[in-house]
């Protein structure tokens, strides 16, 4: 399969499920099962797409649980997205210069 | 007119800086997956979404079917569905069919969250100028990335691998500290995850994450559903 292929049809997917609610749709989602569904699929996309890859992100698991970690206690305190991406990076280098 | 889209513009500044250094993590996950730059910047440009890139490139990677491909891009992206829903609520008469259908391009959580904020009706050229900033700190924090990767010494690229993670938890750790029924989500999609990639191993990556997404989501549903005043 050519990799265009797939860009292609990952872009169009992409756009369609911004763009027919965006575009069309005007009236509110009334029910409360869809409503609670849409609302937590998000964390649960992310929860399953980060646990357990990102033990596998730096190719050294030993510096990814460190950064994994600082990850964690910083954005449990709420910090920037920024802040806390660039902390853990920062801190799974650190481990590895010590691995 | 023109004030309306560098007021959006001046606001997206720290989503694109955001997106820059993000992004910059991408690149190099892409151009280690076997894409070109050119690719991966491509994605960049044509998708603007960080998670459904990133389970993208694991797919285009490992050689999935365009099926897993569609499936899993509704899955991680009917989020935006949602954002968008919600957003078309408050935008001014200005937006035309062709101005939202040009718009909806540029829905993202940083977006959306951002005109979600502002008081009153948005106008096309604020929400363009937004758009437009973020856009070019994720292409071009993508492209550099990609260079970099190839450029910089190993133990930095490595290290950048993390970033998208990274980001990933600093969106869920937050509302799971305040609200035990995302905690439960999270942390059911977590495990379900685990057991799909050391017990259930013929499922492939894009599928996994749609079944424990799909499944703890429903959970989550079923037995804490949303009241209607926490509704935004």
């Amino acid at each position: 399969m050519s990799t265009a292929v797939y860009i292609l049809v990952m872009a169009g997917v992409t756009y369609i499920i911004r763009m027919i609610p965006f575009t069309f749709f005007k009236k509110k989602i009334k029910s409360q099962f869809v409503k609670s569904f849409l609302q937590y699929i998000p964390y649960a996309v992310l929860s399953a797409m980060t646990i357990p890859a990102i033990f596998y992100s730096t190719g050294n698991i030993t510096s990814a649980i460190v950064g994994t970690l600082i990850a964690i206690v910083l954005a449990f305190f709420d910090l920037p997205l920024i802040v806390v991406a660039l902390s853990a990076s920062l801190a799974s280098y650190i481990a590895g210069i010590f691995l | 007119m023109k004030s309306d889209f560098l007021h959006g513009m001046s606001h997206g500044i720290p989503i694109a800086l955001g997106y820059l250094s993000v992004s910059f993590g991408f690149g190099i996950t892409a151009v280690r997956s076997g894409l070109s730059v050119f690719e991966a910047s491509a994605i960049s440009a044509l998708n603007l979404t960080s998670a459904g890139q990133a389970a993208g490139i694991d797919i285009i990677a490992s050689g999935g079917t365009i099926l897993e491909m569609i499936l899993v891009q509704i899955t991680i992206n009917i989020r935006y569905s949602l954002m968008a829903l919600s957003l078309s609520q408050k935008l001014d008469k200005k937006f035309t069919t062709g101005h939202r259908l040009l718009a909806s391009y540029g829905i993202t959580d940083e977006i959306f969250a951002l005109c979600s904020a502002q008081s009153g009706y948005i106008v096309p050229a604020y929400m363009y100028g937004m758009i437009l900033i973020s856009a070019i700190g994720w292409v071009s924090g993508t492209f550099l990335g990609g260079y970099a990767g190839q450029l910089l010494p190993e133990s930095i690229s490595s290290a950048m691998g993390i970033l998208l993670y990274g980001m990933f938890l600093a969106i869920i750790i937050p509302p799971s500290r305040k609200q035990k029924s995302v905690l439960c989500v999270v942390i059911t999609s977590a495990v379900l995850s685990v057991i799909c990639k050391y017990l259930v191993k013929f499922i492939s990556s894009g599928f996994s994450v749609i079944i424990c997404a799909v499944i703890s989501a429903v959970l989550g549903a079923l037995l804490f559903p949303v009241k209607e005043e926490e509704q935004e």
